[in-house]
């Protein structure tokens, strides 16, 4: 397998982007990335998103988004895992480079959600978990997860308040992202007096809908080495499955298919949790960034809510994870989210993240999630 | 948004809760299966789930899908059936600060939301307490 590299990146502000379409948000990131690597070609592309079709009525994205990009007739495919398609297409980018099938592969992620109202968005969303035994009944996805929320608080002693200082975190973070989609700090009483969504979940536990894309450039390690920009290269990929229908798990606050993603990529990349020196993860709800960093091995089960208390996870702690702000304060385009987690490692191990940048960063960890923890997808990064 | 079809042929599992038991291992499978996630076995003969059991977590829905906007308030747990399977459904007949995780509840036969004007009438198992 060869080394592989990501040698350009592109993001644009995120947020609801009523003037520009699902094609135009996508292109624009895709040229920047191509800017970015100094590139006018690519072999191939792959493009994360969950639901085109239910959010734009446009299916067949792969070969559109190839064309107004003027690639065709490059080969293109669009990879669905719910929220983690982002980080499939990614996956998949690696795999193809790392194979030697091809050099220059753009990998992205694209999600318009705004063109939908609020109901036919969270009936999309909703799709994503299990439709004939989870909602039929009624549940929504804020509801899946103030399910798991209930059960970690009961199980572990997880607090609200610990809950809520998961999005202040993730919201000083985004206060110092300009491509933000909600740039301002919030406080854990502003939290606590939000509006309650399914309890014990407010509306400020949970991620925004987002019109936003992502993309950026693979190529092999030795192509990087010849650039001008760090070389940045991808040491370590995993991904797994576990049931969508949260019913079905045997322990409810378990991120299964995140401890085995993440068992993969760190096996594959010759690292250990305590190596990671920051992490960009799946906080689509405050409950679940407590209970990823637990799959990732970054605190013991059910430690999760102290390391908020702690403020090991924080800019400036031990572990910082989202520095980017998350998805909570970035936005969650679903399907472009896994790229611009991706995005930002990148930045951050380039020095180049601006106000929020880490002190010198060499190894940092990437974590995605599809539906209430039925799919994931961990990659390892490191700054050679 | 179920069409006859797909309503009809979920209708076993939710009038009748019909559910299938590994011959090989015991495990009792919700809705059924072609092959065991335990074993991988592919041989299993029809039961039916338990009726009672307790809640392991719950919610109360605000913000609902489109079907449920004349319900919401509502409440929605997990389930813990007697025979060891878990359902996700709603809990109904009791004030939500009644609700606790480890309370006992029965599941019992009810509308679960009606499609549209002249659409379809949506049933199936609802929890209250026991």
């Amino acid at each position: 397998m060869r080394e592989v590299a990501v040698i350009g990146v592109g993001m644009t502000k995120w947020g609801e982007l009523w003037e520009k379409s699902l094609r135009t948000i996508f292109t624009e990131t895709a040229l920047l990335a191509l800017d970015d690597a100094g590139v006018d070609k690519i072999d191939s592309m792959y493009v994360g998103s969950m639901s085109s079709g239910l959010f734009v009525g446009q299916e067949h994205i792969a070969s559109l988004l190839a064309d107004y990009l003027a690639q065709t007739p490059v080969p293109s495919a669009r990879v669905e895992t719910a929220c983690a398609s982002g980080g499939l297409a990614l996956r998949l980018g690696f795999m193809e480079v790392a194979s030697g099938m091809s050099d220059v592969v753009l990998v992205g992620g694209v999600e318009k959600m705004t063109d939908v109202n609020g109901y036919e968005a969270t009936y999309a969303l909703g799709t994503a978990a299990d439709q004939e035994y989870e909602g039929y009944h009624g549940i929504t996805f804020p509801g899946l997860y103030a399910l798991i929320a209930r059960a970690h608080m009961e199980k572990y002693g997880t607090t609200r308040e610990q809950l809520a200082l998961v999005a202040v975190k993730n919201h000083s973070n985004g206060a110092k992202n300009p491509l933000a989609q909600f740039p301002f700090e919030i406080t854990v009483d502003s939290v606590l007096n939000s509006v309650m969504v399914a309890d014990p979940l407010r509306i400020l536990d949970c991620s925004p809908i987002t019109d936003g894309a992502a993309a950026l450039v693979l190529s092999p390690a030795e192509m990087a080495k010849k650039m001008k920009k760090p070389v940045v290269k991808i040491i370590g990929t995993g991904q797994a499955t576990d049931t969508i229908a949260l019913n079905q798990r045997k322990d409810i606050t378990w991120l299964e298919a995140t401890f085995q993603a993440a068992k993969q990529a760190y096996a594959m990349a010759g690292k250990k949790p305590e190596e990671i020196d920051f992490l960009e993860v799946h906080d689509c709800f405050t409950i679940a960034e407590i209970c990823v960093i637990e799959a990732l091995g970054m605190v013991e089960k059910g430690k999760g809510g102290q390391a908020y208390e702690d403020e090991i996870t924080f800019l400036e702690g031990k572990i910082p994870v989202n520095p980017s702000g998350g998805l909570k304060a970035k936005g969650h385009p679903v399907g472009a989210t896994g790229v611009a987690q991706a995005i930002e490692i990148v930045k951050q191990l380039r020095g180049e993240a601006g106000e929020r940048q880490l002190k010198d960063p060499k190894i940092g960890l990437a974590q995605n999630m599809g539906g209430s923890g039925g799919s994931s997808v961990v990659h390892i990064f490191e700054r050679e | 948004m179920p069409t006859p079809s797909r309503y009809w042929r979920e209708i076993p599992q939710r009038y009748r809760l019909e559910a299938i038991k590994c011959k090989k291992c015991g495990t009792i499978l919700f809705p059924p299966r072609l092959i065991c996630p335990e074993c991988k076995s592919r041989e299993f003969e029809d039961t039916r789930l338990a009726d009672k059991g307790k809640i392991l977590t719950f919610t109360i829905i605000r913000v609902p899908p489109h079907q449920f906007v004349d319900q919401a308030p509502f409440a929605v747990g997990i389930v813990e059936l007697d025979d060891g399977v878990k359902l996700t459904g709603q809990i109904v007949d009791c004030d939500f600060e009644d609700i606790k995780i480890g309370m006992r509840v029965k599941t019992e036969f009810r509308k679960i939301y009606s499609e549209g004007e002249s659409g379809i009438l949506c049933y199936g198992y609802k929890f209250v307490p026991e």
